[in-house]
C-alpha cells in the first residue's frame, strides 16, 4: 500500500468519475490464518481441489438462495447502477461498478452452470473459475461494503451485497478467508463480543462509567451486568463499551432508562449486539451468533429485547432476528414460542434504542434541556443497513423520521445534507460490511468522499459541527476518516450522545 | 420453405414455454431463506403488489437512477407491448373491435420500440460506464431486436406485406391446419428473427422478465418482527440439537 495516503479531491458536480481500470487492484485486506479458518468451521488454506470445492459451494447456494440464482440471471446490463457506488466514485475503479463486481461472480456462474456458458463462453462473458479470477474475487468482494445503494436503483432490485455475501461465503469454503471478520467472528464464540472485552474487563468498565456519570450528573445511574429478571435486556456493539465517541451514547442510553425507570442488563454472554457472520454471508455464523442473544434473554428471563446503536446489527436484529433464534413475534413452533412466550407482547420485539427513546419522548416521559446542544449544529448521516435493510416504528420509513425526530426534540439547531445523499439514497460511510480494518484505511477513505463531500456542503453552508449517526462502524470510521477531508474526529457521534447531553436527570417532569 | 417454418416456429414455442416454464418453476422452488426487501417496504401482500405493479409498468427504481435510460428503456418496452398487442390479430379470428381499434396505435409504438432501442444502443456506445459493462451478447442481443422491429416496419412502410396470407399461414398453425408461407423475404426473415428470440429467451438476460417477480428485495413484505419467516432448510436447523 502506498506510504501516503490522500484524501480525492471533493468533486463539484456530482459527476461520475473517469474510468481508472485497475485503480484499486492492489487494495486488499490480510488473508485469515489457518488457525483463524479452522476456529470457525473453514478449510485453513486453499489448499488442492479448492476449485471443485468452490464449485460446490457455489451450486450449493444457487439452491438455497433465490437471491443469488435470480440476480445472477436478471441482470441486462443496463447500467443503472454504475455510478451508484461510493467506492466507483472515490476510486474510479470500473470493477468498483455493482454491475461490474457482479459480474466477477456472474461470469464464472455462466461457464459453470448455464448452457450458453458452456457454448458460447466469449460471446456472454463467461470464465473458468482460476486463481486469478478467485484472487479478483477477494480483491473486489473485499471492496463491497454490501451497503444495498446498488439495489434501490436496480430495476430489478439486484442487490450486489447478496453476490459479496455469497463470494466471501464461497472464498471461505475455498479456504480463502479474511483476516478482520473472521478473527473477531472466533472472539465472538471464544470471549463473547467482538473487542475480545472478557466478563470481568466489562464489569469493571461499567462499575468505571457509573462513576463518572455520578460526578457528572450527581444522579446514580446503573450501568448492570447479568441482572436477572430485568425488564429489558440492551444488546449493543461492544465499541459503546469503550471507543470514542460510541461510550457517549451508551451513557445516553443509561441515562433513558434511569429517568423513565425502567430496570434493564447487559449480557456478558451476550455482550455484542454485531454479527459479522453477515458480512461473510455464512447462515451458520448469523444464525449462532444470534442464537447466542436468545439465550441470554431466555437465562435472564427479561421481557423486552433492545438494540443499541448499530447499522449492520439493527438490520439483522429486525430483519433476521425472528428467523434466526425466534427473537419476534408470530412463530407458531416450538423453538419460538419457547422465548416468545416469556416476552412482553405488548412490545415489539426486537426493539431499537431509539424506538424506546422516542416513545419516552412522545409520552412525556423524559426531561430534555434542548438548549444543552445548543453549541453543536446538528446533520443526521443515515446508516446505511438501518435505512434500506430494516425499519423503526409501525409504518415505512420511520427509520428515517424516528432519529430525527429525537435530534429534533434534544437539539435546536438541526441541518439535513442534499437530497440524494440521505434516507434511502445515502452514502455508506465507506467502512460497513467487514472492511474497517487499518490495511484498508485507502479504500476506507476513498470510499467516504461522497458523504464527505455532502457534509462539506453543510458545514460551510450552515455550519454544520456534529454529524450523528446510530452505527458503531459508521462512528469509529468517520473518527479515523474525517481528518483526511479537513474535518475534526469528534464530529462524529451518535443520536444518544444528543440524548445525553440534553436529558435532565432527578428533574420531576 | 413452408415446411421449414412450420418446425422452426413450433420449436422455437416450445423451447420458449418449456424453458421459461423451467426457470419459473426453479426460481419458485429455491427459497429465499432471510427477509431481505429494499426498506422502505410495504409492509403487506397487497402494499407488495402495487410496488411490483410500479416496478414493471413504470420502472419505478430506474426511473430514480437515470432519466435516459428510463426513457429509452419504456419507450422500447411499452412500444414492445403495443406492438405484440397489435400482433395478436394474426391469431384470432374475428377480430374483436377493441383489437382493430388498437391497430394504428402498433404502428406508431413499433416506431417507439426502435427508437428506444437505438437510444440504448446509442448507450452502449457513448456512456464509457456502459461501454465497459456490455458484452459481444449485450451489442447482439440489441441488433436482434432492431432488426425485427426494422423488419415489422418495413412490411408497413415500405413493401407492403400480403398480411391475409401471413395471417392464413399463422391460424394455420395454431390450428394445427397449415397453410402455406407467403413468399415475402421480409415475411421470412421477421418470422426467422422472432423465431430465434424466442429461442435464446430462457438462456439469457431476457430472463429479467420473470426474474423481477421472484426478487426478493422487491417482492417480500416488511414484516419480519411480525412474522417468522423460515425457509425448509433453515427450519430443520431448530429441530437439530
Amino acid at each position: 500500500m502506498a506510504a501516503e495516503i490522500k484524501a480525492p479531491p471533493l468533486r463539484q458536480h456530482a459527476e461520475a468519475p473517469a474510468l481508472a481500470p485497475g485503480a484499486m487492484e492492489a487494495s486488499k485486506p490480510y488473508v485469515a490464518t489457518a488457525k483463524m479458518q479452522e476456529a470457525i468451521g473453514f478449510p485453513g488454506e486453499l489448499a488442492e481441489g479448492w476449485e471443485r470445492r468452490a464449485l460446490d459451494k457455489m451450486g450449493e447456494l444457487l439452491g438455497k438462495y433465490r437471491s443469488l440464482k435470480v440476480y445472477l440471471d436478471a441482470c441486462v446490463h443496463c447500467g443503472a447502477c454504475t455510478d451508484k457506488c461510493h467506492y466507483f466514485l472515490g476510486t474510479g475503479d470500473p470493477l468498483n461498478m455493482p454491475v461490474a463486481r457482479q459480474d466477477l461472480m456472474r461470469s464464472v456462474y455462466r461457464r459453470h452452470f448455464t448452457l450458453a456458458g458452456k457454448l458460447f463462453p466469449r460471446l456472454v462473458g463467461a470464465r473458468d473459475l482460476t486463481k486469478d479470477v478467485f484472487d479478483q474475487w477477494y480483491t473486489y468482494y473485499n471492496q463491497c461494503s454490501e451497503c444495498r445503494r446498488c439495489s434501490v436503483y436496480c430495476p430489478y432490485g439486484i442487490d450486489t451485497a447478496e453476490i459479496t455475501m455469497a463470494g466471501k461465503e464461497i472464498m471461505d469454503a475455498a479456504g480463502l478467508g479474511q483476516k478482520y471478520t473472521n478473527e473477531i467472528i472466533g472472539k465472538v464464540h471464544r470471549i463473547g463480543n467482538n473487542l475480545g472485552l472478557p466478563g470481568p474487563a466489562l464489569a469493571d468498565t461499567l462499575a468505571g462509567l457509573e462513576e463518572d456519570v455520578k460526578e457528572e450528573t450527581g444522579a446514580d445511574v446503573r450501568f448492570p451486568l447479568d441482572r436477572k429478571g430485568a425488564e429489558v435486556l440492551l444488546v449493543t456493539p461492544s465499541a459503546d463499551f469503550f471507543a470514542e465517541p460510541h461510550v457517549d451514547s451508551l451513557i445516553g442510553y443509561a441515562k433513558v432508562f434511569h429517568a423513565a425507570g425502567v430496570s434493564w442488563t447487559l449480557s456478558s454472554h451476550a455482550s455484542e449486539a454485531g454479527n459479522f457472520g453477515l458480512f461473510i454471508g455464512s447462515y451458520d455464523q448469523l444464525r449462532t451468533i444470534a442464537t447466542r442473544i436468545r439465550e441470554a434473554a431466555l437465562e435472564l428471563g427479561v421481557k423486552r429485547i433492545v438494540v443499541g446503536e448499530c447499522g449492520h446489527a439493527w438490520r439483522v436484529a429486525y430483519s433476521m432476528w425472528n428467523t434466526l433464534a425466534g427473537i419476534g413475534a408470530g412463530g407458531d413452533d416450538p423453538y419460538a414460542q419457547a422465548l416468545q412466550r416469556q416476552l412482553d407482547g405488548r412490545y415489539t420485539q426486537p426493539m431499537h434504542i431509539c424506538e424506546v427513546t422516542h416513545d419516552l419522548i412522545r409520552r412525556g416521559a423524559l426531561t430534555l434541556d434542548r438548549e444543552a446542544n445548543d453549541h453543536r449544529v446538528v446533520t443526521f448521516h443515515d446508516s446505511c443497513n438501518v435505512a434500506r435493510a430494516s425499519r423503526m416504528g409501525d409504518v415505512p420509513g420511520g427509520q428515517f423520521r424516528i432519529p430525527r425526530e429525537i435530534i429534533r426534540a434534544v437539539a435546536n439547531r438541526y441541518v439535513e445534507m442534499a437530497p440524494g445523499t440521505t434516507h434511502d439514497a445515502t452514502f455508506c460511510c465507506g467502512g460497513g460490511g467487514g472492511l474497517l480494518t487499518d490495511e484498508l484505511i485507502d479504500l476506507r477513505v476513498k470510499g467516504a468522499l461522497p458523504r464527505m463531500e455532502a457534509l462539506r456542503q453543510v458545514a460551510d453552508g450552515q455550519g454544520v459541527n456534529f454529524m450523528a449517526t446510530i452505527c458503531a462502524i459508521c462512528k469509529a470510521q468517520f473518527t479515523k476518516v474525517l481528518p483526511y477531508y479537513g474535518f475534526k474526529m469528534g464530529m462524529v457521534g451518535g443520536v444518544h450522545q444528543l440524548v445525553s447531553t440534553a436529558i435532565r436527570l432527578g428533574v420531576p417532569h | 420453405m413452408t415446411a421449414l417454418f412450420v418446425l422452426l416456429l413450433y420449436t422455437a414455442t416450445a423451447v420458449l414455454v418449456a424453458g421459461v416454464g423451467y426457470r419459473v418453476w426453479d426460481y419458485a422452488r429455491t427459497p429465499a431463506p432471510l427477509k431481505i426487501p429494499t426498506t422502505p417496504a410495504p409492509t403487506t401482500r397487497g402494499g407488495v403488489a402495487l410496488r411490483m405493479a410500479r416496478e414493471v409498468v413504470l420502472f419505478e427504481s430506474l426511473f430514480r437512477s437515470n432519466l435516459w435510460t428510463w426513457a429509452f428503456g419504456w419507450l422500447f418496452h411499452a412500444g414492445l407491448a403495443l406492438v405484440l398487442l397489435r400482433h395478436l390479430r394474426y391469431f384470432v379470428e374475428p377480430v374483436p373491435a377493441w383489437l382493430a381499434f388498437v391497430q394504428p396505435f402498433g404502428i406508431w409504438a413499433g416506431v417507439a420500440m426502435a427508437a428506444g432501442l437505438a437510444g440504448l444502443w446509442a448507450r452502449r456506445f457513448l456512456v464509457p460506464r456502459v461501454r465497459y459493462i456490455s458484452t459481444p451478447s449485450d451489442h447482439l442481443m440489441i441488433v436482434l431486436l432492431l432488426a425485427i422491429a426494422l423488419t415489422g416496419l418495413a412490411m408497413t412502410f415500405v413493401a407492403h406485406a400480403d398480411i391475409v396470407a401471413v395471417k392464413a399461414f399463422i391460424l394455420g398453425l395454431v390450428l394445427f391446419d397449415w397453410q402455406p408461407l407467403p413468399g415475402d423475404p421480409l415475411v421470412a426473415v421477421h418470422l426467422a428473427l422472432v423465431a430465434v428470440l424466442m429461442l435464446v429467451f430462457p438462456f439469457s438476460k431476457l430472463l429479467h422478465a420473470p426474474g423481477l417477480f421472484f426478487s426478493p428485495t422487491r417482492n417480500q413484505a416488511d414484516d419480519p418482527r411480525e412474522r417468522r419467516h423460515l425457509a425448509p432448510w433453515a427450519a430443520r436447523l431448530d429441530r437439530e440439537p
